[in-house]
């Protein structure tokens, strides 16, 4: 690990303040760096993936911004609340499950107790490539070096949303069950403050350095996630190697707003084969006005799916992709009627 | 003298003699410093030790206190060895730099109490639930804060809530049975 200085914020001023405002601000290799749960930043720093100057731990901001509040507009959870306060929150698990079992099966009990929400939406792939600085090959790392997972070994990459310059995959959980549910982001910037979509958070695999649209030294303060008649009966569905405490090969978040037996909503976003959480539009659109049967189901997951370019290795997820979004809508499905 | 001992006498004892003067680079909030003093609640003893900005609570538990009961493995936070408790929450203390510390950390050390074993370290002994022994005082402390999370009822719960804690002689079994056996212990008080 390369030597930082390290400084407490007590405040989101001073936190603000100890971000400065360098000349020409490098997004790609930021100098300073905010640390919470360091789940993600430690084990980074260690393998020198990231080599900030300067940390600024703004953990102290925790009775400001780990709090969790529900209303009847919907649900805020503060940036600093950690995993598993959330996942444990009975008022989250009771009318968003799929945000509950989201962070639930992340991880394991140790890192979910460390890591922070808005912390959590950041994390990085978990591409070999990308990880092993002994690698030439990874534009996300090194702008224009190339891509080494494309004829590499790619069994763990993305099949969806994918470009010529990378294919690694959104490691996380809980950011599709909130991509899924439409929830935002509110942020905070030497500019002042302002809120947006998630799903506009994460940028697409054309320039993959630059991974969201923060600005420099933007800190997420909260996520806000709409009510709907949807949230209630949700789930979230994770296909991995093995059973518990590993990342997804396969994800999905499913909410659906039935009535009489059809689908009058359908909130659904994958993991664990995308570049980014992948909210599945063309899915919803199926499902709309339409009976929730087996084969209803097949033909949306099949049109999520469309778009799919697999590697060598990872073709198979195309496959399991589709069977996990038909299982997990057949098993919301079965919740509700 | 133990492999312990010597190490407990050549890094703890140096490192204690080189505590800094009353404030000298303590950091205080808004002031970046590559070096500082940090104040930590160790098994309920007050200490005061000075470190890189770098040093993870991990190192200056096993390197500045002498506190190797708890493990370094992986280091990324992938195998739980290194599982402490801050503030009576499960965390990994490699992923923790001992500067943003700010609760009380309980350790493998500092269970015993007057003598007398913790009843999860008597379990581990009566259920044989270990074998190398290397991963076992981060599945003790992983195990006594799952109890208390509510998430030991179930044999499945278990398997699910210590999955963070790998042990490769897979004593698996054996460590389910030695938390069933201290869960009403421990929640008796």
């Amino acid at each position: 690990m390369r030597a930082f200085a390290y400084i407490r914020a007590d405040s989101i001023d001073s936190a603000l303040r100890g971000m400065g405002s360098p000349a020409q601000p490098d997004r790609r290799n930021p100098q300073v760096q905010y640390l919470a749960g360091g789940t993600l930043l430690l084990d980074l720093m260690k393998l020198e993936v990231l080599s900030p100057h300067q940390v600024i731990d703004i953990n102290g901001l925790e009775s400001e911004y780990g709090r969790i509040e529900v209303t009847e507009g919907g649900l805020h959870l503060g940036a600093l609340v950690r995993m598993s306060q959330a996942a444990d929150d009975a008022r989250v698990r009771r009318d968003y499950p799929v945000i509950a079992q989201s962070l639930a099966l992340a991880a394991s009990a140790q890192i979910r107790n460390m890591a922070s929400l808005g912390g959590n939406l950041l994390q990085r792939t978990r591409c070999t490539y990308f990880r092993d600085t002994s690698w030439q090959g990874c534009n996300k790392r090194q702008p224009g070096s190339g891509c080494a997972a494309l004829n590499g070994p790619n069994r763990q990459h993305a099949v969806l949303g994918v470009s010529d310059q990378c294919i690694s995959t959104y490691p996380g959980d809980f950011a599709q069950s909130l991509v899924a549910l439409g929830a935002t982001v509110e942020t905070v910037n030497p500019a002042g403050r302002r809120s947006l979509e998630l799903e506009a958070l994460y940028r697409d695999a054309q320039q993959p350095e630059l991974e969201t649209n923060l600005l420099p030294g933007e800190l997420i303060t909260g996520i806000r996630v709409p009510a709907g008649p949807w949230t209630r009966n949700s789930a979230y569905l994770k296909i991995r190697d093995r059973v518990s405490y590993e990342f997804a090969l396969a994800s999905a978040a499913v909410a659906l707003d039935l009535s009489e037996g059809r689908v009058r909503e359908a909130r659904i976003a994958l993991g664990g084969v995308s570049y980014r959480p992948w909210r599945a539009r063309e899915a919803e659109s199926v499902l709309k006005g339409q009976p929730l049967t087996q084969a209803n189901a097949t033909a949306a997951a099949r049109a999520a799916f469309a778009t799919a370019r697999p590697r060598a290795q990872n073709a198979f997820k195309v496959e399991l992709g589709q069977r996990t979004l038909v299982r997990a809508l057949l098993q919301v499905a079965g919740q509700t009627s | 003298m133990q492999r312990r001992d010597f190490l407990k006498v050549t890094l703890a004892g140096p490192a204690l003699g080189r505590l800094s003067a009353e404030g000298e680079v303590h950091s205080r909030s808004g002031e970046a410093s590559t070096r500082l003093v940090v104040e930590l609640a160790v098994n309920g003893l007050a200490q005061r030790v000075e470190v890189d900005a770098r040093a993870t609570l991990l190192d200056t538990l096993r390197h500045r206190l002498g506190l190797t009961g708890t493990k370094k493995a992986c280091d990324h936070g992938q195998c739980g060895a290194c599982t402490v408790l801050v503030g009576g929450r499960r965390v990994l203390s490699c992923l923790t730099l001992a500067a943003s510390v700010r609760k009380p950390v309980t350790t493998i050390e500092g269970l015993e109490k007057d003598g007398v074993l913790h009843p999860m370290q008597q379990a581990f002994i009566d259920q044989d639930a270990l074998q190398c022994g290397y991963c076992t005082p981060g599945q003790i402390l992983s195990a006594i804060a799952c109890i208390g999370e509510g998430h030991a009822e179930t044999r499945a719960a278990i398997q699910e809530y210590m999955s963070g804690n790998l042990c490769r002689c897979a004593a698996y079994p054996h460590i389910f049975a030695a938390i069933e056996q201290a869960r009403p212990l421990i929640l008796k008080g």
